[in-house]
């Protein structure tokens, strides 16, 4: 083999645990950004580009991220956590009660804890016990709930919250990028086409964000840096692809399990203390809402690659932020999707692939006649939007998906 | 040239089985060593001995003149042995280096994977030993005969000396073990060992320098290519003597009830598995299929259930199509099925046995009233079934997992005969059960033939081939090269056709 291959391989391999081909990615965001600009700019809304969207994105996406890296930390080891909704009310209480005894801080300490072992608990359950994988996690989601609402009814009262509420907790301080912030600001004041919509997404995710945001991001790189540069996460991928193997050369499925299963669980608690400790300052009962299954589906979206899970996250957080802002600017979004579903329409007629491209021209058409045909767009449709796009992707990707080829089947030492 | 392993008096017992006795084995350093023998003759368990996967009950091993214990692979390894096997352990959703390195990783503060310098070590194996593999290419893309590639790459990346190849040839077509052999001289000429296990005649004379044969558990002989022909190891294979076929009267039917011809079918891969196989069987006759395993056994069995469809050919079963019918229908024509593996394709090993005598006959009388299933009627006849092959059980409501093998092949057996088929597949009818279960299943084989029902016994033990044909027709490579008479058929013959010597 000649010098010059062996240098694009070994190239290649490092630029492997970046998401994928990252000028792509760019490619397509700066597209889809583009086609957000044009539309705003015929339709005179400019809320899908302004800061406060971006910003509430961001912030209803990490909670959703944490429990996505969860799920991901636990298929990649080959358990499936469908527990992750109960861990995350294990951290949103946890991180409520000790946040307010002790300050945040000491909450997100107690909530890492208290979520590792709430991993612990399910990695006995199925890698030790044997239990099935979908019993064991539905179970913890049942005990947190109810050990929640016992426990509030104990301790929240006496000290003025109640049975269902925690007493206000001191939030996270927050802060803004000194002098990026403002220039962003300013640019995107000044309604320049593309540039200052990109501005005003970019202020508001400079703008006033906490600290506790930008280190929960940073588990997306160590997720990935961890899976493909470290000795652990090279033997941890062969516990979800194919145990038998990994057995075979000498190592501790095992542990590798219990070790991959409990930080799941931190992070899936880490994500529910986040809504309790700095997207409000409060816990209060069902304050999860079914993130966690969210994250499920995020691991799913994300083809279980951490950065996959990201984007998975940002887009049922927009959704999310949308549901909590002006209705309009679901109309602008109808269009943007229309109109990308008419490019795809004609990048799969282009590779003839027909199926795929009926299908997008139908959801071009759906897109074109709501805007003609309904004035107000009902709530529901935007709050569906997500799971709807998962759909889409199962439907469209599936093929192309790689799960972990032994995530959810029981693994016993020494099978064959 | 000095022996790199000696093998002396291994013995190797299992409850009611001897897998090894006496086995006595030299390998001559810088050599390709074969060891030949049929199905269950004691090659493997030799193998996984050496591997360390088994601890032998007696008997010494001795790596580069040193007596050793193998405990565990870890323990082979550490001596420079190192195993390929059969059944591939690597994951697709991987790179081709991250599988060769996965267990012996280099590393920095024993996490941070040095990539750069396991690609450099791994590209040098490659270019050493010819090995033509891409360490980042996805594992997910390669052919079989690439991952065996990869498997030997493993191997040779933990420093092995000796390699044990468990039949690398099974799964490769042509093409493919030409380039394992050029593999493999590569190797030895570079001074390393090589045990290779086969049952083909052919491939073992053109490779290996040193030809061990294997019969019942044991060694019978070791021989060079040059000094041995085909037949004489096809003859130490088999044996001397052949069972004498049990007589009894033979009325076959002029028609025939399952009839194969020109049948082809590749898999899903593309590899092909039959090849225009053609078979006739009639009513009143046992057709014995004798063959390696892996030869298309399986395939052939499935095409006729109606559970696989051939590529091409036609498979006549009862005059019905196999290729377009259920196998539902093809079952409700009178078409009896024994399973090869029992625990996984006979009986729920979770039900009771009342509800396993229903498997496979949920829509016919007396299991059937209507929509709703019969389960005294279901009851009763299990009871029947418990009697007259005398599978022994407490009652007809424990569960199947609490019968002992033998006792779940005669309750198979039983539910398979009921309701007179005309015609029964049995495969590997006896395979594991003690002698006594043997003989009950054996007569009740014989009856069905009696009554003029057709049977095509599928099984690896030639005795039960020879004791209950009445032809006998030898697979090889997916088709049937031959078809013998039991009464006059040497070993020589048998031997040579299953191993494809004859074409």
């Amino acid at each position: 083999m000649s010098t010059s291959t062996s240098a694009f391989s070994s190239l290649k391999s490092k630029a492997k645990f970046l998401v994928s081909s990252p000028a792509r990615i760019a490619a397509l965001i700066g597209g889809f950004l583009l086609i957000l600009s044009l539309v705003e700019r015929l339709t005179g809304s400019t809320d899908i580009s302004s800061p406060g969207t971006s910003g509430a994105t961001l912030r209803f996406a990490i909670p959703l991220l944490m429990a996505g890296l969860g799920g991901l930390w636990a298929e990649r080891a080959g358990v499936i956590n469908i527990g992750l909704e109960g861990m995350m009310i294990v951290g949103t209480w946890t991180g409520a009660w000790f946040g307010y005894l002790h300050g945040p801080l000491i909450g997100f300490i107690a909530a890492a804890i208290f979520g590792l072992l709430s991993g612990l608990f399910h990695a006995i359950l199925t890698v030790k016990v044997g239990i099935d994988q979908a019993v064991s996690g539905l179970a913890i989601n049942l005990i947190a709930a109810g050990g929640a609402r016992y426990l509030s009814g104990i301790y929240f009262p006496p000290v003025g919250g109640d049975r269902t509420v925690s007493p206000l907790v001191d939030s996270f301080p927050t802060f803004t990028v000194p002098g990026i912030a403002p220039l962003l600001e300013s640019i995107d004041a000044k309604e320049i086409f593309f540039i200052s919509n990109l501005a005003g997404i970019l202020n508001g995710v400079t703008k006033e964000i906490s600290l506790v945001t930008v280190v929960f991001l940073l588990f997306v790189p160590l997720t990935s840096w961890i899976l493909w540069r470290s000795k652990f996460g090279l033997r941890m991928r062969f516990s979800g692809e194919n145990p038998m193997a990994a057995e075979s050369l000498g190592i501790n499925v095992y542990r590798i399990r219990y070790i991959a299963i409990s930080i799941s669980g931190m992070l899936a608690s880490l994500g529910g203390a986040y809504l309790a400790l700095v997207a409000s300052s409060v816990y209060r009962e069902g304050q999860t809402a079914g993130r966690g299954f969210i994250g499920l589906a995020t691991v799913i979206f994300g083809n279980w690659k951490p950065g996959g899970v990201f984007a998975g996250s940002l887009l049922f957080g927009f959704t999310d932020a949308l549901r909590v802002r002006q209705n309009e600017s679901v109309m602008s979004l109808i269009i943007v999707a229309g109109i990308v579903a008419a490019l795809l329409a004609l990048y799969f007629a282009i590779a003839k692939k027909w199926k795929p491209a009926g299908f997008s021209i139908a959801v071009a058409a759906v897109a074109l006649w709501i805007n003609q045909k309904v004035d107000v767009i009902p709530q529901e449709f935007v709050t569906v939007f997500p799971n709807f796009a998962t759909l889409i992707v199962l439907t469209f990707l599936a093929q192309r998906l790689t799960p972990p080829a032994a995530a959810g089947v029981p693994y016993r030492r020494g099978s064959e | 040239m000095k022996n790199i392993l000696e093998v002396s008096g291994i013995e190797k017992k299992y409850p009611g089985v001897v897998a090894n006795r006496d086995v006595s084995l030299l390998v001559r350093e810088g050599t390709i060593h074969a060891i030949i023998g049929e199905n269950g003759a004691g090659k493997s368990t030799l193998m996984k001995t050496l591997y360390g996967l088994i601890r032998p009950d007696a008997g010494e091993i001795k790596v580069f003149g040193e007596a050793v214990t193998l405990k565990s692979p870890q323990d082979a390894i550490a001596l420079g042995i190192g195993m390929v096997h059969q059944h591939f352990k690597l994951a697709d959703n991987a790179t081709v280096l991250e599988n060769v390195i996965l267990g012996s990783e280099p590393s920095r503060f024993g996490f941070v994977i040095k990539y750069d310098e396991a690609r450099k070590k791994l590209l040098e194996i490659a270019k050493t030993y010819q090995l033509d593999i891409d360490p980042d290419e996805q594992l997910a893309n390669l052919g079989v005969g690439e991952r065996q590639r990869v498997e030997i790459a493993k191997v040779l990346f933990r420093g092995a000396k000796i390699l044990i190849l468990d039949e690398p040839t099974a799964v490769l077509v042509p093409q493919e073990v030409t380039e394992l052999f050029a593999n493999l001289r590569e190797l030895v000429k570079k001074g390393l060992t090589v045990l290779f296990i086969s049952h083909k005649l052919d491939e073992v004379l053109s490779i290996s320098d040193d030809i061990t044969v294997m019969r019942q558990g044991t060694t019978v002989a070791t021989l060079t290519p040059a000094g041995t022909s085909k037949k004489a190891l096809a003859e130490l294979m088999v044996g001397g003597e052949l069972p004498k076929p049990i007589a009894g009267a033979l009325v076959v039917s002029p028609e025939s009830i399952l009839s194969m011809k020109d049948v082809s079918y590749s898999r899903a891969d593309g590899r092909e598995i039959l090849h225009s196989l053609n078979l006739d069987l009639h009513g009143g006759e046992i057709l014995g299929l004798a063959g390696v395993e892996g030869n298309g056994q399986s395939e052939l069995i499935e095409l006729v259930m109606g559970l696989l469809k051939a590529n091409s050919g036609s498979v006549e079963v009862l005059g019905l199509d196999a290729l377009t019918t259920l196998t539902r229908d093809i079952r409700d024509a009178g078409v009896g099925y024994i399973p090869q593996d029992r625990q996984r394709d006979g009986l729920l090993m979770a039900a009771p046995l009342w509800e396993n005598r229903i498997l496979g006959h949920q829509f016919a009388t007396p299991m059937a009233k209507g929509i709703w299933i019969d389960k005294h009627a279901a009851a009763e006849d299990s009871k029947r079934i418990v009697e007259e092959f005398d599978v022994r059980t407490p009652g007809v409501n424990v569960l199947s997992s609490a019968l002992s093998g033998g006792n779940q092949q005669k309750f198979i057996v039983g539910r398979e005969l009921s309701g007179d088929p005309k015609l029964i597949i049995a495969a590997q009818p006896t395979r594991g059960v003690d002698v006594g279960a043997q003989a009950i299943i054996w007569d009740h084989l014989m009856q069905a033939r009696s009554r003029g029902a057709g049977i095509l016994l599928i099984s690896a033990d030639l005795e039960e081939l020879f004791s209950l044909s009445d032809r006998i027709a030898v697979i090889y490579s997916g088709s049937i090269v031959s078809v013998l008479d039991p009464a006059k058929t040497t070993p020589e013959d048998l031997g040579l056709a299953m191993t494809g010597a004859t074409k």
